[in-house]
């Protein structure tokens, strides 16, 4: 097909032809557009109307302008110099604090917000890409009705039409869908439209909400509450499959902080470690991170927690109970969202056994505007409209055809609807089946406001004007409150003037658009009744199947990503796809291996995907991720992967037994970034107990390893100013991956598509190497985050015959891209292999959307040149150059390189180490420091700090 | 009965040139085959001339779409960031060296079995390292400012980085392909004077009494010519040892266990000199057959190739014995893991297993005297080494990049189809330069085999 100059673009390479083969062939009824010749006729119609248009846009003559200068500039209106503004970023409903950072009114890069407790400063790599989606070219654009462009002023029109036929019958047929909503101005808004349509309902749908969390609160004290945990607190953790550390957490950064702040302390001031005990089925970053973990079907976690309260007579589950004892008020037992209601009344009986309740665990009000039990709401919605009842739905957000459960049907009862409008950031799935379809403004367009999981409302605010002229729920529903000209900011606003009590309310929303918060919303602590423990469902038997968001892109809301899409599973570095997970010993049991394409099938429902052999992964058991088998995403995600959604029942959200697995064919490649999974009798990843640290203080770097700089005839250069270096604790890294794409986005780095990361060609400056140790079944896991280490003595700069790679008198090893002619020597050379090679044009040079995201401090690199890791060589600039004004040395934690901000858990660190109270300096000088192939003798300023474990003396010996 | 003709032509392994010759003989034999007319050009030659083009259109197609879309469409990869071009770089290098030696060191040694095969062997070299010096542009990532490699005045002031050996590679291979140039043309000038003088079409007179330089043949002339000539093969004979050795410190100035190895000099020249030799026995064995020059190329050339041969290869097998032992006595965890990698345990364990067979096991064929006196068998184990000093330089530069330092980056490397096209490709445009010649050129030296017969047959030399 010959397209348009404008299209080329990265996802074409991973559209190319060999991914549609496969896709046509391998995965016939996963992508029925293709195979269906009716759909197909209708997909390359509208995909010929888009080329179309995207071409008649791409000819279009730019209007004239007059560049006309501020005639009253901006406050603080610096061009050059970027603005920081708080808003929130939210997840699955719940927010987090965000500064995000501004160029000339365009935003290219998120922070977290010190201030707001959900970030404390930190990020996850969902929020790092909220940005790309920001500029997405996907996007919905327009207003559609029945399919054809139509106008803002129409849908007004019609929604009025239906608002006055609510009005005459009391808005019986009235339906709203939403996600999870902690938006206390859109509840109120809500609020009111039900009480002006008393018949009228609200159904919310969060596919990967806090299903179980509610259901577990509500039978285990008959009322929904919302558990905080205080891992600053706890000694002793245990984790009945509950990934706190994993974005789709809710809180996860506060408790990566938390959790690694206890452990960082213990490695560097000798206090106690805190001890982490997980049950999980597939492996997971927390799995990873704990001294114990225990390996078991998802169903069987129940039976395992089950023993804890009865005191069973498993040694694990002995051991664990005495050190759950030895520890009351200081341990925490947390269930997972992947886990029956019943663990988590199992869960919050033995917090409050151990005395946990009020120190480690905080019980308060839920966060949601209206905690309700989804899977019934959504049930009910699907019965009401298949029996007609329904005449209008309004769909605010959410992609309830694509993600519902598949029991439900829900696309068939949707065409009962007489009337359906959705608003959303995309025209996906479900937009395909509505009448009208609104754009919806990105959060960084939008006036709104939310809640952080432990309640603490922020303001969300927006950095540029819609670009697509998107719309905010308030403004759609203000419609049907016969506001429609009421813009979200005068509804947010007003609904704030009335909480406030006081007079100064200006001074009150400057203070809270400043601050990202508003003070004193975090939800007080209240005290639960006693928790009892619903009966027991059947135990099931067989292979079970666990579903999962996606460790990168999620529910499916982010799956036109391309950040996430090439961001690696921190557990199998596996980008651009999912899989089936299963143990070496189950694949064994079913003649099954990696690469194989089985028919799944589970209660009449089937799909086809391949399988991936994981190490750690339970037996009997399989695992398969939602966010993938996107149909209508947009030009990254239509096609890649299968869609778990199709499998998903109501009745079992997160796991349920009787998996039958077919061998259809063989051969699928993945596209990972790391290939051998083993440290090779190598060892880059050092760690040890902590009594073994104790007796061994050096074991990280033996007197007999080192190196000393004394090698050489030469001087050496001294570094008389700054001499910068960086400090990986890999005893905090849990390995979340929101360093890499915090470096993505800081950096520009190209994203290159599915087959070139399958040839070895990904861009990643920092990427994040994990290595498993221990039996195949049930290994260890560690991550490894690995830059370039800036070597003193640099085997890149040597061997440059240009001298395009050189070395800075602070001791930078640069990368001088106009210099660059390519002989790619520099990384045959570096041991580390750390250097990235533009082998074609990666960066998307032509989608013009994407202009506006990129880091004007940073060159946009061409094809054929290396790149690399600079420390964020434009922050230190940046920084030396404000120093400078001020005649003063560059404090230390002045500059913080993007990999540092990012991380919740504070494992890398940044700064001066001539100044010997910086704390990279003070990490350095800890006896766990160690530079990975100190023998090379290169003298690396990335240093690493080794792991410390504290395992359970008792397990460790069985 | 052609058969037969040829047999009775070859005067056997003592003589370098066939009986009964005679100043005007070896004159006309070598000269009419310029001159022979366009269609009366041997049935062979053609064929092998359209082979050798189609690879040429290949290469041609291959490298638009390099420099259309850039080095990603081959296969290399992050770690191994050098493939198919490198090796190439290093093949054709290597191959170049044999006709310095034979003209310059063996000139220099007085070895009388040079003359009817240097003319050839440097026209060999030449291309070779025109082949050889097209890669190392190719495979930039941005080709277009290969220029920068060279030290040349420029407003920024900024020059090459002397510490890289690919400066080093710059200055080698430029300095051997200019000085082996003038030693050819050198070589060539009393023989276009002799052209000149018997072309029949007054075009060839004029072409060759270009080429020729006023050459008259005067005494003074042949007294400065030979003070010349030999000024250059002294030139050119540490030519030899140099232009290899400064490739070899490519890969040996590395730290990347496989290529830091401070055997590699002496290893990739003597490794270099046996490609080399096996390629001029490929190329003259059909030559000296279709064009019936067996009694210029006499058995005696080709046994003495293939001692060279087989003694360079010995070379070689040092060579590998010693990466071999140091991996182990070195006692360094990575050296020795490359090495078993290499032979072992790494994906690409044949490529060496075959590498050890093309160029130490079958080569020592040659030991025997009827193996050597056998042409094709001689010319059999030439392909054979070609073969195996291809795969040296592929197992040299990617089994060690493929497992290097640290576990996680290891990758695994895959040529593509334009890997091999532009490999096949040059190969097409050596072929094409190399039938061009023979077709255009006189491809032995009509001089110094008249020198020759002055040598070995005094009493008729001048034709009486």
């Amino acid at each position: 097909m010959k397209e348009p100059k404008y299209w080329r673009s990265l996802e074409e390479l991973q559209q190319s032809e060999s991914f549609r083969r496969f896709a046509e062939d391998e995965f016939a009824d996963r992508t029925p557009d293709w195979n269906d010749p009716a759909s197909r006729r209708r997909f390359l119609r509208v995909m010929g109307a888009s080329l179309a248009l995207g071409g008649a846009a791409a000819c279009t003559k730019q209007p004239k302008e007059t560049i006309v200068p501020y005639v009253r500039q901006p406050e603080e209106f610096v061009p050059g110099k970027p603005l920081f503004y708080a808003t929130s970023i939210m997840s699955a409903g719940l927010a987090t604090g965000a500064l995000v950072e501004s160029h000339l009114g365009r935003p290219t890069k998120v922070e977290g917000n010190p201030d707001h407790p959900a970030s404390l400063g930190a990020t996850t790599p969902q929020m790092q890409a909220t940005v790309l989606t920001l500029y997405d070219p996907d996007r919905a654009q327009t207003v559609t009705h029945n399919g054809n462009i139509d106008t803002w002023g129409n849908f007004v029109t019609a929604l009025a039409a239906v608002r006055d036929v609510a009005d005459l019958k009391k808005g019986a047929g009235l339906r709203l869908l939403t996600g999870t909503i902690t938006s206390p101005t859109l509840a109120a808004q809500i609020g009111e439209i039900l009480a002006a349509f008393p018949q009228a309902r609200w159904h919310q749908w969060e596919p990967c909400g806090s299903h179980t969390e509610y259901a577990g609160s509500v039978a285990a004290f008959g009322k929904a509450w919302n558990a905080v945990y205080r891992l600053n607190r706890a000694a002793r953790i245990v984790s009945l499959d509950a990934d706190f550390l994993d974005p789709w957490f809710p809180g996860s950064l506060r408790y990566t902080r938390d959790y690694t702040a206890k452990r960082r302390d213990a490695a560097q001031n000798s206090t106690e470690a805190p001890r982490l005990y997980v049950a999980e089925s597939a492996p997971s970053i927390t799995g990873g991170m704990a001294e114990h973990r225990f390996r078991m079907r998802a169903a069987d976690i129940e039976s395992f927690a089950e023993g804890l309260v009865e005191g069973a007579s498993d040694p694990r589950q002995h051991a664990l109970l005495k050190d759950l004892e030895d520890h009351r008020g200081s341990s925490v037992v947390i269930a997972g969202r992947y886990q029956q209601p019943r663990v988590h009344a199992i869960a919050h009986l033995l917090n409050e056994r151990f005395g946990n309740i009020g120190s480690t665990v905080i019980y308060t009000d839920p966060v949601e505007a209206n905690p309700t039990d989804q899977v019934a709401s959504l049930r009910e919605l699907v019965a009401e409209m298949r029996s007609g009842a329904v005449e209008a739905l309004l769909i605010l957000g959410g992609n309830p055809v694509y993600d519902a459960p598949a029991d439900l049907n829900f696309l068939e009862a949707l065409q009962h609807v007489k009337l359906r409008a959705q608003l959303g950031l995309y025209y996906n799935e479900t937009a395909e089946w509505c009448h009208w379809h609104v754009p919806e403004a990105h959060t960084f367009e939008s006036w709104s406001d939310a809640r952080a999981w432990d309640g603490t409302a922020s303001i969300v605010q927006p950095l540029i004007a819609p670009i697509y002229n998107g719309k905010t729920p308030h403004e759609v529903l203000g419609v049907l409150l016969n506001q429609a000209d009421r813009s979200a900011h005068d509804t947010v606003q007003d609904f704030w003037r009335a909480q406030h009590k006081g007079t100064d309310f200006s001074d009150f929303w400057q203070i809270a658009l400043h601050d990202g918060l508003i003070a004193g919303t975090a939800f007080p602590e209240q005290a639960p009744p006693a928790a009892r423990i619903p009966e027991a469902t059947a135990a099931s038997s067989g292979v079970e199947i666990s579903f999962r968001p996606d460790p990168c892109v999620g529910d499916g809301t982010s799956s036109n990503n391309a950040w996430l899409q090439e961001l690696p599973k921190p557990c199998n570095k596996m980008t651009w796809d999912n899989a089936l997970w299963i143990s070496a010993k189950t694949a064994e049991r079913f003649n099954l291996g990696t690469g194989d394409i089985v028919e799944l099938s589970q209660a009449g429902r089937k799909l086809r995907g391949p399988v991936w052999i994981q190490p750690g992964h339970a037996d009997e058991s399989l695992t398969i991720h939602f966010g993938y088998g996107r149909t209508r995403a947009g030009r990254v995600a239509d096609g890649v992967g299968f869609n778990a959604y199709a499998l998903r029942a109501s009745g079992a959200l997160w796991h349920g037994a009787g998996a039958q697995m077919k061998r259809i064919s063989h051969g699928y490649s993945f596209a990972t970034t790391q290939h051998t999974q083993t440290m090779e009798e190598r060892d880059p990843f050092r760690l040890a107990t902590v009594d073994e640290y104790r007796s061994h203080p050096d074991f990280a770097r033996p007197e007999g390893q080192r190196v000393t700089k004394d090698l050489t005839l030469f001087p050496m250069w001294n570094y008389p100013k700054y001499k910068w270096g960086l400090s990986i604790d890999l005893t905090a890294c849990t390995g979340c991956n929101a360093c890499m794409v915090a470096c993505q986005a800081e950096n520009n780095i190209a994203v290159v598509g599915k087959e070139e990361v399958a040839k070895g060609r990904h861009m990643n400056w920092i990427r994040l190497d994990r290595y498993f140790s221990g039996p195949v079944d049930d290994p260890q896991m560690y991550f490894q985050p690995v830059p370039c280490m800036h070597c003193e003595d640099a085997l890149c700069e040597l061997v440059c015959p240009v001298a395009a790679t050189v070395h800075s008198g602070e001791g930078l090893n640069e990368m001088v891209y106009n210099r660059c002619v390519g002989t790619r020597y520099c990384s045959n050379n570096c041991p580390y292999k750390v250097r990235r090679f533009n082998f074609y044009l990666y960066s998307d040079w032509y989608t013009r959307s994407l202009y506006g995201g990129r880091n004007p401090d940073v060159s946009v690199r061409s094809r054929g040149v290396m790149e690399k890791c600079s420390y964020c060589v434009q922050r230190i600039n940046e920084a030396k150059i404000g120093a400078e004004k001020e005649d003063r040395p560059v404090r230390d934690g002045e500059i913080i390189t993007a990999c540092q901000q990012a991380c919740p858990a504070n494992a890398i660190v940044f700064g001066n180490l001539n100044d010997p109270e910086s704390e990279v300096s003070r990490r350095k000088r800890q006896q766990r420091d160690y530079s990975l192939l100190e023998e090379l003798n290169t003298h690396p300023r990335t240093t690493y700090l080794a792991r410390l474990r504290h395992p359970n003396p008792d397990l460790e010996k069985g | 009965m052609e058969e037969e003709r040829v047999a009775t032509l070859d005067p056997g392994p003592d003589k370098v040139i066939g009986p009964g010759h005679d100043f005007k003989s070896v004159t006309e034999k070598i000269g009419g085959v310029v001159f022979m007319p366009f269609v009366r050009t041997p049935r062979q030659l053609f064929i092998g001339f359209a082979v050798a083009f189609v690879l040429v259109n290949l290469f041609l197609v291959a490298v638009t779409w390099l420099f259309a879309r850039g080095v990603g469409v081959w296969g290399i990869v992050i770690p191994v960031a050098w493939g198919f071009a490198i090796v190439n770089f290093v093949w054709w290098i290597g191959i170049g060296h044999a006709g310095t030696l034979i003209s310059a060191i063996l000139l220099l040694l007085k070895q009388d079995w040079r003359t009817s095969i240097n003319r050839f062997s440097e026209a060999m070299t030449l291309f070779a390292v025109a082949c050889a010096g097209m890669f190392p542009i190719l495979h930039l990532g941005r080709p277009w400012l290969a220029y920068w490699l060279l030290p040349y005045p420029n407003t920024m002031w900024l020059w090459p980085q002397p510490r890289s050996p690919l400066i080093w590679d710059v200055f080698a291979v430029s300095t051997y392909a200019s000085v082996s140039f003038l030693f050819w043309f050198t070589g060539l000038i009393p023989d276009f004077a002799t052209m000149r003088d018997s072309a029949r079409q007054s075009w060839a007179r004029k072409i060759f009494g270009v080429l020729a330089m006023g050459w008259r043949s005067s005494a003074k002339h042949w007294a400065r010519y030979q003070k010349a000539y030999l000024l250059l093969a002294g030139l050119s004979t540490p030519l030899v040892v140099s232009v290899h050795s400064v490739v070899s410190f490519d890969f040996s100035v590395s730290i990347l266990p496989g290529w830091h190895t401070t055997i590699f000099p002496p290893y990739f020249v003597a490794g270099a000199i046996y490609s080399g030799f096996a390629m001029v026995l490929t190329l003259a064995i059909p030559v000296r057959r279709w064009y019936h020059l067996e009694d210029m190329i006499t058995m005696r050339h080709i046994e003495c190739m293939s001692k060279v041969m087989l003694g360079t290869g010995l070379i070689v097998a040092y060579g590998y014995g010693m990466e071999a032992f140091m991996a182990w006595y070195s006692g360094n965890q990575f050296e020795r893991f490359m090495y078993w990698n290499r032979a072992w345990g790494g994906h690409y364990w044949w490529t060496y297993v075959l590498l050890i067979f093309c160029n130490i096991l079958i080569p020592q064929a040659l030991w025997s005297r009827r193996v050597r006196m056998s042409v094709p068998a001689v010319f059999a184990i030439a392909l054979v080494v070609n073969v195996g000093m291809w795969l040296e330089r592929f197992v040299i530069v990617v089994t060690s990049l493929e497992r290097d330092f640290m576990p996680s980056a290891w990758g695994r490397y895959y040529p593509t189809f334009w890997d091999i096209a532009t490999y096949a490709g040059t190969i097409g445009v050596f072929l094409c330069l190399m039938f061009l010649f023979i077709r255009g050129l006189p491809a032995i030296s009509m001089f110094e085999m008249r020198e020759v017969v002055h040598h070995e047959e005094p009493s008729h030399a001048h034709g009486d």
